[in-house]
C-alpha cells in the first residue's frame, strides 16, 4: 500500500512526535516493521551550502558513511524541499578526490609526498615560528608596542563552523597576525 | 538580515535589487509565494532577466553600476509624491536634526561633499555634523520645513536624481522605472511594510557601501525598518559566512563587531575604551569595555587581570589596511612570506585571478586546511605553471566537512544552529579545531622556555578545550561564563565560576566574565524548546509559533537575544502601538509597564514610550535615531558615480569615480596587469553571477557528478542583438577580454540580456558565473581572469558587478 514519505518515517519510528497511520489502518494494530537491508539510521543536521540553513536528513551506514541525503520534513524553513546542492551533498563526502591523507609539496617539486599528521604540524610550527620571529614588529616608528607578525596571513573560511572561525581569529591574533581574511570580504 | 527568512511571507512588497533568491537562496522562495498569495507583489530590478526576475509581477532593468541613480530617483519620487511615513521619518529617524551651515553637497559643489583634500583622497568630516544647543543636543525641526534639516537636504540632494537620469544613465526606460517606483512606495502607508532583498548585486562595487546605505535610507523614508515584512535584508551567500563575521576572520574587527585595536587610535585599554565609548553616544556600544574585557579573559584567562590591562598588549595594533585585495599586492610584494588558508579558494575567487596566482607562486610556504584538491591547493602544478620554477613548501591538511563535526553554523537571519557530527571524514582528515589544537600545541612546544615578550601572546594563551578538542567547549568559551563567584552587595549570587552567562547583559568589565563573542552569549546556555525540553538554545528545534508571525522563538538561538527583528521598537507608533493590527509584533502595556509581543523588544524592555528616548528606536546609533543623514567614507548621502571601468561619463557631477578608493597603479601597460581598461579598448559591461547548479569558487560543487552533469561547463551570456553583431552563434567558442588577460567559454545567445539605451549610445551588457576553474569534474575558464582589483571605498570589496570587456569568436 502506497505510504507517503513521512507517514514511512514516523512509522519506522525514526522522527520525533507521535505516530501517523494511514488512513484505512487500524488504531489498534501494531506498527508494522519494514525488513530493511542495512540499519541506515537516520540523523538531522544544516545544509552547508547557502544561508538559508536548510534541515537535511542524513543516512549513513554502520561506519558513518553517507547513503543518502534528503530534506527534513520538519524544518520550518525548508519543511523538506532542498535544492540541487543540497541533493547533491552526498556526493561531497563521498568524493573520491577528498584529501585523505596529509599531502607534503616541497619547493620546486612537481608531485605531492603523503605525510603524517605528527611531522606535519612539527614542521608546520618550525614554518610559522621561522617567518613569524623574521617578522614580528613590536613596536611601530612611534614607539607605540604594536606586536604584529606582518608576514603571515590567514585565510577562511565561510562555510566553516563558529567554533572553528573563533579558534582560527583566536590563534592568529595571539600569534600576532593582522592579515586576516575571508569570503566575507569579497 | 534585519528581519528573517520566514518573516518575508508577511510583506506587502517584496523588492528584490541586486540579487537572485530564486536561483541562489532557492528555499527563500516558497516565502516569497506565501506573501504573494496574500497579495504582495514581487518587484525585481537587475541587469538581466535572471531566474527570479522571470518570476517578478514587476521587473526592470537597469545598467550594472547605477543602484544609487535608481534608489535615488525613488527617494525623489517618494518625497515628491508624499510616498514616505511621515510620522515615523520625523520622529524615529535624524531628518528633522539641524546640519552645520558649512556642511555642503554635491548639489551645490558638482559631485563632492564639503571637506574633501584631493591630496589625501579623503574627507575632512568636520561639517558634516549636527546644529547643536549648549548642551551638545541636536536642534532640530519637527516640521521638517527648516532648510538646514536633514530632511530638505536629503530632498535637494536627490532632486537632481530625475526620471530623464534614470532613462539616460541607468537606461530604465521611465515607464518600467515608475511602475517599480509607484508599487514599492506604497508600503509608506502606515501599517504596511515593504522589504528589500540584496546581495552582491549591491555590494560588489566601488559603491557598494554606498549602495546599501542607500538601501536602508529608502526603507527609513518609507517606515520599514522594524516592521513584520519590512527590512534591509542581506541575502548572505555561504552557510556560515554570518557567523565567520560574526568571529570576525576579517583585519579590521575582533569578535562581534568591536574595531580591532589601532596603533593610532587605541594604542593602550584606557585608550580603546575612552574612544569608543565616545563614539557609541547614547547606543548600547557604551557598553564596549565590557565587551572587550570578557574578550581579553576568554583569550588569557587567569594571565589576565586589572593590573596589566587584561593583556590588551598582547593584541596586534593595526595602522593599514590589511583587506583581501591588499592582501595580495603584499603577498606579490613578496612581504606576506606565509599563508595559512582554511576553506578557501582565491585562486578562484580573488579579482584579477592572474594576479592573485603570480602571489601565490611568490609564497615560501602555504597550510591550507580542506577538503578537495583545489585550484588553491595546487596552484604549483597550474595549467601553464612549470612547478619547478615555484618555490612555495605547501602543507596540505585533510578536513573534515560540515557534516563530519560538530559545530554551529548562523543563518543570514541570524539564527545559531547547532549541528552535530553526522557522517566520519574520510582517511586521516580531521576536524578544523583538531588541527589548530595540534599546531597551536606545537607552536607552545616550539616557544616554550621562551621570555621574549613577543612570545608571551602565544604561551600565556587560555586554551582549554580538552583532548581531542570538542566543539561544545569551544562554545562555551564563545558565550561566555563567570571566571569566579560573583554575589551583590546584598548576598545574591549573580553568577558562580565556570557557570554560562545567561546573556550580554552580564558582561562585566572587571574580569568576572569571560566571553568571546558577546553577541552569542546564551547561544549554549540552557533554555526551552517551547514544549518543555531544556538543552543549549542553538540545539532547539522547537516549531511553536506564537502570533503566527514567522518568529519561531524556541528554535535555535537568533542574536541578539533572540530579537528576530531588528529595532522593532519602530514597528509601534509613538504611544507604543503597532502601526497596524496585521503587522503587531511588539506593543506597550501600560498596566505591565513593559513591551510584550511576540518578538523580544529590541529596546528596554521597561522603558516607556513617553520615557526619554522612548521614541528612539535605533540603539545601537550615537543618537538612538536612524540615519538618513550618515556619514561613510564618501560621504553622509549616497551619490552616484560611476564604476572604474565605465562605458560612458558621470552624468551626474563631473566627479566620474568614486573620490576615495584606491586604484593600484603598479604594472599599468604590461601583459600582467592590473591595470584599468578603456571603454575604446573594452565597450562591453561585463558582470559575474552565480547559479543554482554550482556553488562559489567551486570546490564543493565541480567535484560532484549531478552538479557536474547539470551545469558542466563555463559560458558568456550574449544578448541576440550583441551576438549578431559579432557574428557568435548560441553554443559558438568566444574569448572575453579584459585589462587583465582573457579567457575562453561557450556563448549562450539568450533573450534574458538586452542591450541599454545609455545617454543616447548603444551599450551591450554580458555576464558569466563565476564558479569555473581548472580542477575537478566540471572544469572551464575562470571568470576572474577578467575583473579588476579595485575595491568600495570604505570595505574593499571588489567591483566584481560591473567591469569592461571585449568578446570576439575564438577561431
Amino acid at each position: 500500500m502506497p505510504l507517503s514519505r513521512k507517514q514511512f518515517i514516523k512509522l519506522t519510528g525514526a522522527s520525533a512526535g507521535g505516530l501517523l497511520l494511514p488512513a484505512n489502518f487500524s488504531a489498534a494494530a501494531a506498527p508494522v516493521r519494514f525488513p530493511l537491508h542495512k540499519p541506515i539510521g537516520e540523523k538531522r543536521s544544516i545544509c552547508p551550502y547557502c544561508s538559508v540553513g536548510c534541515g537535511l536528513l542524513i543516512q549513513t551506514d554502520e561506519s558513518g558513511h553517507i547513503l543518502n541525503v534528503e530534506g527534513d520534513p520538519d524544518h520550518i524553513v525548508n519543511r523538506g524541499a532542498l535544492d540541487p546542492k543540497s541533493i547533491a551533498t552526498r556526493q561531497l563526502s563521498t568524493s573520491p578526490a577528498r584529501l585523505g591523507k596529509v599531502l607534503y609539496r616541497a619547493p620546486y617539486a612537481t608531485e605531492w609526498r603523503e605525510r603524517d599528521w605528527d611531522w606535519a604540524v612539527e614542521a608546520i610550527a618550525k614554518r610559522i615560528k621561522a617567518t613569524r620571529d623574521a617578522t614580528f614588529r613590536v613596536t611601530n616608528d612611534k614607539g607605540v608596542t604594536v606586536n604584529r607578525c606582518e608576514g603571515i596571513a590567514f585565510m577562511g573560511g565561510a562555510a566553516n563552523n563558529n567554533e572553528d572561525c573563533y579558534l582560527a581569529t583566536k590563534l592568529s591574533r595571539s600569534l600576532g597576525l593582522v592579515w586576516v581574511e575571508h569570503q566575507a570580504r569579497i | 538580515m534585519t528581519n528573517s527568512w520566514i518573516d518575508l511571507k508577511n510583506s506587502d512588497c517584496i523588492f528584490v535589487f541586486g540579487a537572485n533568491p530564486v536561483e541562489n537562496h532557492p528555499a527563500s522562495t516558497a516565502w516569497i509565494n506565501r506573501a504573494r498569495e496574500n497579495g504582495a507583489k514581487l518587484v525585481v530590478v537587475d541587469p538581466r532577466i535572471s531566474r527570479t526576475a522571470a518570476k517578478a509581477d514587476i521587473y526592470a532593468p537597469i545598467r550594472s553600476g547605477t543602484n544609487i541613480l535608481f534608489l535615488g530617483a525613488m527617494v525623489n519620487y517618494a518625497i515628491e509624491n508624499n510616498r514616505y511615513h511621515h510620522d515615523y521619518v520625523a520622529h524615529y529617524t535624524n531628518a528633522a536634526f539641524l546640519l552645520d551651515p558649512n556642511y555642503k553637497g554635491p548639489a551645490d559643489l558638482d559631485g563632492y561633499f564639503s571637506g574633501f583634500n584631493p591630496q589625501t583622497s579623503a574627507y575632512d568630516r568636520s561639517t558634516w555634523k549636527y546644529q547643536t544647543d549648549a548642551d551638545g543636543q541636536p536642534l532640530k525641526d519637527m516640521t521638517l520645513q527648516d532648510p538646514a534639516c536633514v530632511f530638505q537636504h536629503l530632498k535637494r540632494h536627490y532632486a537632481r536624481y530625475t526620471l530623464d537620469m534614470v532613462e539616460r544613465v541607468a537606461g530604465c526606460p521611465k515607464d518600467k522605472f515608475l511602475a517599480v517606483a509607484d508599487e514599492f512606495t506604497k508600503t509608506s502607508q502606515p501599517g504596511k511594510a515593504g522589504s528589500i532583498l540584496y546581495a552582491m548585486g549591491q555590494t560588489q562595487h566601488t559603491v557598494g557601501s554606498q549602495n546599501v546605505r542607500m538601501m536602508a535610507l529608502l526603507q527609513l523614508l518609507l517606515g520599514n525598518i522594524g516592521m513584520p515584512g519590512g527590512g534591509v535584508n542581506a541575502l548572505r551567500g555561504e552557510s556560515n559566512v554570518q557567523g565567520s563575521t560574526d568571529m570576525a576572520v576579517l583585519y579590521h574587527i575582533i569578535p562581534s563587531y568591536m574595531p580591532t585595536p589601532s596603533a593610532i587610535t587605541h594604542p593602550t585599554l584606557k585608550d580603546y575604551f575612552d574612544v569608543q565609548v565616545k563614539a557609541a553616544g547614547k547606543s548600547y556600544w557604551v557598553n564596549t569595555p565590557k565587551f572587550m574585557v570578557s574578550l581579553l579573559k576568554a583569550w588569557w584567562g587567569d594571565a589576565a587581570n586589572e593590573e596589566n590591562d587584561f593583556h590588551y598588549d598582547y593584541l596586534p595594533k593595526i595602522e593599514a589596511n590589511h583587506s583581501f585585495i591588499w592582501l595580495f599586492q603584499a603577498m606579490h610584494a613578496g612581504s606576506i612570506k606565509g599563508l595559512w588558508a582554511m576553506g578557501m579558494n582565491p585562486a578562484v575567487s580573488g579579482p584579477n585571478s592572474r594576479l592573485v596566482n603570480e602571489a601565490l607562486r611568490k609564497l615560501e610556504w602555504m597550510v591550507i586546511q580542506e577538503l578537495l584538491p583545489t585550484e588553491t591547493v595546487e596552484f604549483w602544478k597550474a595549467p601553464g605553471v612549470d612547478p619547478t620554477k615555484v618555490p612555495t613548501e605547501v602543507f596540505a591538511l585533510p578536513a573534515a566537512d560540515a557534516l563530519e563535526k560538530a559545530g554551529s553554523i548562523v543563518t543570514s537571519g541570524r539564527t545559531i544552529q547547532w549541528r552535530p557530527k553526522v557522517a566520519t571524514p574520510p582517511g586521516d582528515a580531521k576536524e578544523d579545531i583538531w588541527i589548530f589544537d595540534r599546531i597551536y600545541k606545537a607552536l607552545k612546544k616550539e616557544y616554550a622556555g621562551s621570555t621574549d615578550p613577543k612570545d608571551q601572546g602565544l604561551l600565556n594563551l587560555h586554551w582549554d578545550y580538552g583532548d581531542p578538542p570538542s566543539s561544545e567547549r569551544v562554545a562555551q568559551e564563545i558565550g561566555g561564563y563567570w571566571t569566579r563567584d560573583v554575589v551583590d552587595d546584598k548576598g545574591t549570587v549573580l553568577g558562580e565560576k565556570g557557570q554560562q552567562l545567561k546573556s550580554f547583559a552580564e558582561l562585566r568589565a572587571d574580569g568576572a566574565t569571560a566571553c568571546g563573542s558577546w553577541i552569542y552569549a546564551g547561544y549554549m546556555t540552557n533554555a526551552d524548546d517551547g514544549e518543555g525540553r531544556v538543552m543549549p538554545a542553538a540545539q532547539r528545534r522547537g516549531s511553536k509559533d506564537p502570533g503566527g508571525m514567522g518568529i519561531y522563538p524556541f528554535w535555535g538561538y537568533t542574536w541578539p537575544v533572540g530579537r528576530h527583528i531588528i529595532y522593532n521598537r519602530a514597528s509601534a507608533d509613538l504611544e507604543g502601538k503597532p502601526w497596524s493590527p496585521e503587522k503587531a509584533l511588539i506593543w506597550w502595556d501600560e498596566a505591565k509597564k513593559s513591551w510584550v509581543g511576540y518578538d523580544v523588544p529590541d529596546f528596554g524592555k521597561t522603558k516607556a514610550p513617553s520615557d526619554v528616548d522612548g521614541d528612539s528606536p535605533f540603539i545601537m546609533r550615537p543618537d538612538l535615531k536612524g540615519g538618513l543623514f550618515a556619514a561613510l567614507n564618501e560621504g553622509p548621502f549616497p551619490e552616484h558615480y560611476e564604476p572604474v571601468e565605465s562605458p560612458v561619463r558621470n552624468l551626474i557631477s563631473s566627479v566620474q569615480t568614486n573620490p576615495v578608493i584606491k586604484i593600484w597603479d603598479t604594472q599599468r601597460g604590461s601583459e600582467i596587469g592590473d591595470h584599468i581598461g578603456t571603454s575604446e579598448q573594452f565597450p562591453i559591461v561585463a558582470t559575474t553571477y552565480r547559479l543554482v547548479e554550482q556553488w562559489q569558487a567551486g570546490a564543493m560543487s565541480r567535484f560532484l557528478p549531478w552538479l557536474a552533469e547539470a551545469q558542466p561547463d563555463m559560458f558568456l551570456e550574449i544578448s541576440k542583438e550583441l551576438a549578431k553583431e559579432k557574428g557568435i552563434k548560441n553554443g559558438e567558442r568566444v574569448i572575453v577580454s579584459s585589462a587583465r588577460g582573457q579567457i575562453e567559454m561557450v556563448a549562450l545567445v539568450t533573450a534574458r540580456i538586452k542591450p541599454f539605451q545609455i545617454d543616447g549610445k548603444t551599450v551591450h551588457l554580458v555576464g558569466m558565473p563565476w564558479h569555473y576553474g581548472w580542477a575537478g569534474v566540471a572544469t572551464g575558464a575562470i571568470a576572474n581572469v577578467l575583473t579588476p582589483n579595485v575595491g568600495d571605498g570604505n570595505t574593499q570589496i571588489p567591483e566584481f558587478k560591473a567591469f569592461l570587456v571585449n568578446v570576439r569568436k575564438a577561431v
